[in-house]
């Protein structure tokens, strides 16, 4: 364990930022969300960003490849790969689960390319939780926010920031630091408070219910209807999900080519399937229903029963009608207070 | 490090104008040479940069060595612009994608009923002709194949005269009278329905949804087991690598879990196809 005062930080990022380009959850237009450092960029006080982790490996929009169509011919031109490393600091237990459930999509043969490069680039310091939200819930999917693992834990108590290397990038990335030596016992009473009030959280989820055998008997549940009447089909739940992953593929016409890029997208848009063919989501109820079957059902009935969902509550936040996967997950397994 | 999702370059050497509405276009590499190797089934992204990229079957049988060949259908962005191309165009190219159909395990040594509506020949025309290249690994061929007017069926000299020469019986139909068809008339489902095959066959079938419906309907009706009857599926699709989630169905990707799925693996999926 290593430790640094509390009032040094603004010399930890610098020291982080000489190693390799660092990124943190700062205060941004009144609100958090991870930003490159500079001198002057402080982190944020909130629990976390508006805007998940998820942005620095898969982003909302990406170029795939430039082509030159000229003469009537095409030249392909492959866009450039992340090749520099970077740090990401302030990582919260929920999206650290988030990468993981990324990566049995993205890291799944064939591989993608372009997130691959951005996950072996970076290193990744998490920082614990003491101080939920009302609406976190991620002791649902068993993570312990008070410990998440990456390559370095960060605690901040009132008056240090303690930090413990869990892999051999960590262990190099903290060697070059201004730090002092810290022991463990030292966040022990820090940690024993912040698991007692996460074990405390108001938001508590049975899903034991949500198993590929149930998956016709979900699907065809009665109140898919009455839960997706008010669903305005925005997507804002997709955009702020640690791990909504769907994505759409376009071309740009630049002044001499065309970009093809990638975007986020989200199967809560009606044209998210629409074929000339026909439609075979045909109202939001079908398209809300695949959202949450998606999470809760049919991926961890390809990923070993983990959920595609982490508790980070970003949801329930956002949603313009306070609608969420809790009320969802609550009415489908059986509760009525939702 | 070449992306899954970037493509080659490949060129149009040869297209064929079968219908009003459908083409028939051959791909090879800048090589002049065959793009990939491919199972009868297995799909493939056609593009054209600033118009789009689109998932097709490849209508022509692995055995064809020259090109690939892919029988296309108007009804959209990247359709509208293949259907203005020439010969000599280049497009990228992508795949192959997909399981593909069990031509060498589960068909073999089957009595085999292909069941195609409209462009749903497109798929299917690969498993026949592969079967015709291996016609000895069959048994009994029979091919039903709709459209909706003699002018919309996918007039390949093959169907008319090569494949009665490998002993495949072809039994056509449309859906209205026309002056000169002495055909059947009528529609694909109660066609098959009146065909009454035996129920030990094996059936292959792509068409329409509503086809689909309700041909399948009728071989319940006929007593055929769902293990018996094999499909392919069409969703939208933007990677074809089972990651943008487009094509997903219950647990399964379309893009790499099908496009080709046994009637009764189909039936414990949700019905959103």
């Amino acid at each position: 364990m290593k430790k640094i005062e509390k009032a040094r930080l603004p010399e930890l990022f610098a020291a982080l930022n000489e190693t390799a380009a660092l990124y943190l959850p700062a205060d941004r237009d009144g609100v958090a969300a991870f930003t490159r450092w500079q001198e002057g960029v402080t982190l944020t006080e909130k629990l976390n960003t508006v805007r998940s982790a998820k942005d620095l490996f898969f982003p909302q929009v990406e170029t795939l490849a430039n082509f030159k169509t000229q003469g009537g011919t095409i030249e392909i031109e492959d866009a450039a790969r992340q090749d520099e490393d970077f740090i990401v600091f302030g990582v919260r237990a929920c999206d650290l689960r988030s990468f993981e459930i990324l990566d049995r999509v993205f890291l799944a043969e064939p591989q993608d390319t372009f997130y691959k490069a951005r996950r072996e680039h970076a290193a990744i310091i998490t920082l614990a939780c003491n101080a939920p939200e009302e609406t976190c819930f991620c002791t649902a999917f068993s993570i312990d926010a008070a410990d998440p693992q990456g390559d370095v834990t960060a605690f901040l108590t009132d008056t240090a920031l303690c930090l413990r290397a869990n892999t051999e990038k960590g262990e190099n990335l903290l060697a070059k630091l201004p730090l002092s030596d810290g022991a463990e016992s030292e966040i022990a009473a820090w940690q024993k408070q912040a698991r007692e009030t996460l074990e405390k959280l108001p938001i508590q989820l049975d899903l034991s219910g949500f198993t590929g055998e149930r998956m016709m008997e979900l699907f065809n549940h009665p109140a898919w209807q009455p839960l997706s009447e008010a669903c305005l089909g925005c997507g804002t739940c997709t955009f702020v999900c640690p791990t909504c992953q769907c994505y759409d593929v376009k071309d740009f016409k630049t002044k001499d080519g065309v970009q093809r890029f990638r975007c986020w997208d989200s199967c809560m848009y009606s044209d998210f399937t629409m074929m000339s063919a026909g439609q075979p989501r045909p109202t939001q109820k079908e398209r809300f229903r695949q959202r949450f079957m998606h999470k809760l059902v049919y991926y961890p009935m390809n990923n070993e029963g983990i959920f595609s969902c982490v508790g980070c509550g970003r949801c329930l936040q956002k949603c313009p009608i306070h609608m969420n996967i809790v009320k969802v997950a609550k009415t489908l397994g059986g509760e009525r207070d939702a | 490090m070449r992306d899954p999702l970037i493509p080659v370059v490949g060129v149009v050497t040869k297209i064929q104008t079968d219908t009003p509405d459908v083409k028939t276009f051959s791909v090879v590499g800048t090589d002049g040479k065959k793009p990939f190797a491919h199972i009868p089934g297995q799909c493939a992204m056609l593009s054209m940069p600033g118009v789009g990229e689109a998932l097709f079957s490849i209508t022509s049988s692995p055995t064809q060595e020259d090109c690939l060949e892919f029988s296309i259908k108007k009804c959209g962005c990247v359709t509208d612009w293949l259907h203005s191309i020439t010969e000599g165009t280049q497009l990228t190219i992508r795949g192959p994608y997909g399981n593909g159909f069990p031509v060498d395990t589960d068909f073999r040594g089957k009595d085999l009923v292909f069941i195609a509506g409209g462009i749903g020949l497109a798929p299917l025309r690969s498993v026949i002709n592969y079967v015709r290249a291996n016609r000895a690994n069959y048994g009994a061929v029979d091919v039903v194949y709709g459209a909706r007017s003699r002018d919309d069926l996918v007039d390949y000299d093959e169907i008319t005269n090569d494949w009665a020469k490998d002993g495949i019986t072809v039994h056509l139909t449309i859906d209205r009278e026309q002056d000169g068809w002495e055909g059947h008339v009528g529609f694909v489902p109660n066609f098959v329905k009146e065909l009454a095959f035996d129920t030990s066959k094996t059936v292959i079938m792509c068409g329409p949804p509503i086809m689909i419906k309700f041909t399948l309907a009728g071989l319940m009706e006929l007593g055929f087991a769902k293990t018996n009857i094999y499909t392919t599926l069409e969703l939208r699709m933007k990677c074809a690598l089972g990651k943008c989630g487009r094509c997903n169905i219950g647990s399964k990707y379309v893009c790499k879990d099908g496009p080709v799925f046994r009637l009764d693996a189909l039936d414990e999926l949700p019905d959103e196809y």
